[in-house]
């Protein structure tokens, strides 16, 4: 990792993805396999719409009181011997996670899967202080063997066929067989890695749900590398963004089915893991320490806004990205973000600037389906619209950053132009005169036709508008 | 310590706070989903048997017998457990003298570590009691049944008394109270460790056991 | 869901853009389709778009003027009758937010209050039975996702298609995924659309239709245009167009 990245660029991305056949036709399969199985599992529309509402309830009104539920689970986590840290930004939660670290000289560091930790290039930096930083689920360890990054929140070697994965192996695993055989490619990273659990100095891991009322932390999953990491290391540092905070534990059962269900088609995981604190009196095992590290990174700037606060409803669960047609097409990797796919279109250009970010929020055919399917009724596209809005805006002040700077002469005098004519009945109707009478005449090759007409046959005009018709059969004016 | 960080994040976040609910979160859908009593066995037994979960069903107190049956036919020559709950000194009685080793996890993990990681065959552990609409065990570890029984070992053998099968798992929270007296570690166990990161292939014993055996304790006919 | 005496004797009708410049034939079709159940339909002069290109661009008081416009055309309480889920959706679902505060709110939240889609009106209100006067034929229908999702239609046009005994409707492969249309989407991002349009293409071909049909325009002219680009013979038609075209007394 170079220290100055080059700025992303969704459009070279995306179109280098849509021309590389296998990652298309790995996304493919994997997504309409993904799509099927959720429905049948949310088959009754009844439940489904009842679970959501209550979902979006409860994740609404733990956002509307946010301050007091976080205060709260700090209080909780201390009594449970869980110490709690505050970072403001991933720089600061990438010095917390060092100082313990350091403070137990720990060189050899196992992660579950953690977003957030994602969010903090974590890995890249523990390796320049010197602290090897494994990742153990099994797709996140795929790609950090390759170099690369996670193309979807849930599965993060989605992209990868199992040619690709035993290749791979092959390189860069001492002894390892080539083989195509899952059984065989898992059954040589568990030989790897259930060395690494056992040598392990610390474990890091994510929060899927952080308890307020019992100083709860819950984790999701099922390989069991996630208790492996939390449990066997005698340190275990959480990372959790403050959106990840539920009231009550009586909130987690709704939002754990809804997890689960959105994301693998699972009714529920192999392992659902509930950390009250460090390793008890006379407990023979369980970390003698648990951290908390509770991050920002924008999100206070998120929720200041009443509307776009709903993308802090998110519970992870990857849904939006396996029903849109557009990640389904180009990958995550194309979004250059952490967060690909309709959620990460609203999260990165609020934390980057809409105005950085644009490309993104232009990356969407508005369909819908993210937002149909979202389990906590995030309003995805509404938002989608209000970032696009706030990018092009004239002026006055809000929340989210960059407002504004996407906002271009020759586009923004496109509008002003085409609403004075459409909100205007006389000259309207002598524009459509024109564009029935010479839109014909448009050569395919102009913009932005040329955009339209690479892959279609130009649209013509009729002869006649719907107007004259209408007057020809003397169909009644208002 | 005074921690500026935790002070300005709050602040920024008071901003957004509102004091309007936003909607009564209705739990009737929970409710609804409780399966009945009668039931229950079979949705927790279908559930899990449908991702691997292998059962095996014994009458009131002859489960050791059963235990000490499956695993010289699997060839589990050792297992690590608890000593000290009643179940331990069934297991104990039954497995003296068999083929079958007992190995107790009776000192810290530091002690135990490579003995659970490479010189057992499986571990056994009570549980709590069971969900029945989605299947799952559940396992509060203790001071006597430590957290990696259940994970560490190629095997996991679960002693599950059918009758504390819960109709979800919303229900067991709420009729067990278990916002008032959660302990350092609660586990639901659904099935063996398992992945589908390779081509969305499900592959079973990724890093925890690869087996997850069910004694099932079913009353006396 | 309406019953007979609340039928409404007269309605406005809603053009919208696209089909008043690209396919005035499906315009004139849907009114005729209402005239032919004894209602009065007005169509206003003047009226022009419902403001969803700028919207959806991020351009909300370009569209809330396009938007006013539109509101001062439509007077009284008749329902608004519009060949398109896509602008029915709009009015519908974003005209209360794009006037939020506006001294014109009120008025845009009864005239979304008065909008229906065609097919919406033709069945849930007017309750129609088509005969058919057409050969054999097998269609493909290609709802638009905004029909879909943003106005509830999605059995309607297919109930109407059932009740033609000449028209098969042959099933298409992810027949609820978005055919990349997206108004300025398939100009912004020209790669990601035409890719959608193509497998859009490719699933009506594969399904052995002869005519495409949608009820809404956008995703036909980028359908049909794909569709003609990969030099299909397949027929892009508005659902209302066929519809007429099939039912009508010669």
């Amino acid at each position: 990792m170079s220290a100055e990245p080059r700025p992303a660029d969704f459009r070279r991305a995306s179109t280098a993805a849509l021309a590389d056949g296998p990652l298309r036709a790995n996304f493919r399969r994997a997504m309409d396999g993904l799509m099927a199985k959720r429905a049948a599992r949310f088959a009754d529309p009844v439940e489904w719409r009842d679970l959501r509402a209550l979902g979006a309830a409860i994740r609404a009104r733990t956002l509307a009181r946010l301050p007091e539920h976080l205060v709260r689970l700090e209080a909780r986590c201390r009594e449970n011997g869980i110490s709690v840290r505050w970072a403001e930004t991933t720089e600061e939660a990438n010095a917390i996670v060092l100082e313990i670290l350091r403070r137990h000289g720990a060189t050899r560091v196992v992660k579950g899967k953690s977003m957030v930790s994602e969010e903090m290039h974590l890995n890249d930096f523990l390796e320049r202080h010197g602290i090897e930083s494994l990742e153990s689920d099994l797709g996140e360890y795929i790609i950090q063997l390759d170099g690369e990054t996670p193309s979807h929140i849930i599965m993060p070697a989605i992209h990868k066929n199992r040619g690709q994965i035993a290749k791979l192996f092959g390189r860069k695993i001492r002894d390892a067989v080539y083989t195509e055989d899952v059984d065989a490619l898992t059954a040589i990273a568990r030989r790897v890695l259930r060395r690494k659990f056992f040598e392990a100095d610390a474990g890091i891991s994510g929060v899927n749900f952080a308890v307020a009322e019992t100083g709860t932390l819950c984790l999701v999953e099922n390989e069991g590398n996630g208790r492996m990491s939390t449990h066997v290391p005698p340190v275990h540092i959480a990372l959790m963004g403050v959106e990840k905070v539920v009231p009550r534990l009586e909130d987690v059962p709704p939002l754990y089915s809804l997890l689960t269900r959105s994301a693998t088609a699972q009714p529920i995981t192999t392992y659902f893991n509930m950390i009250g604190g460090p390793r008890g009196p006379g407990e023979k095992d369980g970390p003698r320490e648990v951290h908390l590290v509770i991050l920002d990174n924008g999100r206070s700037r998120m929720h200041a806004d009443r509307a776009l606060q709903a993308t802090l409803r998110c519970i992870r669960c990857g849904a939006c990205m396996n029903h849109c047609p557009v990640y389904t097409r180009i990958g995550g990797h194309a979004y250059e973000a952490v967060y690909p796919g309709p959620i990460g279109q609203l999260v990165t250009p609020q934390t980057e600037g809409v105005d950085r970010r644009a490309d993104l929020l232009e990356a969407s055919s508005l369909c819908g389906a993210c937002g149909e399917v979202c389990p906590v009724g995030i309003p995805i596209p509404e938002l989608i619209v209000r970032l696009r809005t706030e990018a092009a805006a004239p002026g006055g002040a809000s929340a989210v950053l960059g407002r504004g700077g996407a906002r271009h002469r020759v586009e923004s005098l496109a509008w002003r132009v085409w609403s004075t004519v459409l909100s205007r009945p006389r000259l309207y109707r002598a524009a459509a005169l024109a564009a029935t009478r010479l839109g014909r005449l448009v050569p395919a090759g102009f913009p932005p036709l040329s955009a339209w007409t690479r892959f279609r046959s130009a649209p013509r005009p009729a002869r006649r508008s719907l107007h004259e018709l209408a007057d020809d059969e003397r169909i009644p004016d208002a | 310590m005074p921690d500026g960080a935790r002070e300005r994040i709050l602040a920024r976040l008071e901003s957004g706070a509102s004091t309007e609910p936003a909607g009564e979160p209705d739990f009737a859908v929970m409710a609804r989903r409780a399966v009945r009593p009668e039931e229950r066995y079979a949705s927790l037994r279908r559930a899990m048997e449908a991702v691997h979960a292998e059962f095996l069903e014994a009458n009131g107190d002859d489960w050791p017998g059963r235990v000490r049956a499956f695993a010289e036919a699997e060839g589990i020559r050792s297992i690590a457990y608890g000593p000290g709950t009643d179940a331990a000194g069934r297991l104990e009685s039954v497995l003296r003298g068999s083929a079958v080793r007992l190995v107790p996890y009776d000192r810290p993990i530091e002690e135990m570590k490579r003995t659970l990681f490479d010189d057992v065959d499986a571990g056994f552990t009570t549980t709590r009691g069971g969900i029945a609409d989605t299947g799952g065990l559940i396992l509060w570890p203790t001071p006597e049944e430590p957290r990696l029984l259940s994970l560490v070992p190629p095997v996991h053998l679960a002693l599950l008394d059918v009758a504390r099968i819960h109709g979800s798992l919303w229900q067991a929270m709420r009729d067990e109270g278990w916002a008032g007296r959660m302990p350092p570690n609660a586990l639901l166990v659904s099935g063996p460790s398992k992945t589908a990161d390779i081509e969305q292939t499900l592959a079973y014993g990724v890093h925890g056991p690869k087996r997850l055996v069910v004694i099932a304790v079913v009353p006396r006919a | 869901m309406t019953d007979a005496s609340s039928r409404p004797r007269a309605v406005f009708y809603f053009g919208t853009c696209l089909v008043d410049l690209f396919y005035p034939e499906a315009g004139l079709s849907g009114i005729r389709l209402l005239q032919r159940e004894g209602v009065r339909v007005v169509f206003p002069r003047g009226q022009s778009c419902c403001g969803q290109p700028a919207y959806n661009s991020g351009y909300a008081g370009e569209a809330r003027e396009v938007a006013r416009a539109q509101l001062r055309r439509f007077p009284g309480e008749e329902p608004v009758v519009v060949p398109s889920g896509s602008c029915a959706g709009m009015i519908r679902r974003h005209y209360p937010d794009l006037f939020a505060g506006d001294p014109d709110e009120t008025a845009a939240r009864a005239f979304a209050n008065r909008v229906v889609e065609l097919t919406e009106f033709l069945v849930g209100v007017l309750g129609v039975r088509l005969a058919d006067r057409g050969a054999p034929v097998r269609v493909a229908w290609h709802s638009s996702c905004h029909a879909l999702r943003e106005c509830g239609v999605d059995r309607q046009p297919l109930e109407l298609l059932a009740q033609l005994s000449g028209v098969t409707v042959a099933p298409l492969a992810r027949d609820k995924e978005c055919c990349g249309f997206g108004g300025t989407f398939a100009v912004r991002h020209p790669g990601i659309s035409g890719a959608m349009a193509d497998d859009k293409a490719a699933a009506v071909e594969e399904s052995g239709a002869g005519v495409l049909l949608s009820g809404d325009a956008g995703c036909l002219m980028n359908v049909g245009g794909r569709l003609a680009a990969r030099g299909s013979r397949i027929v892009p038609r508005h659902v209302a167009e066929f519809l007429w075209e099939r039912t009508r007394e010669r």
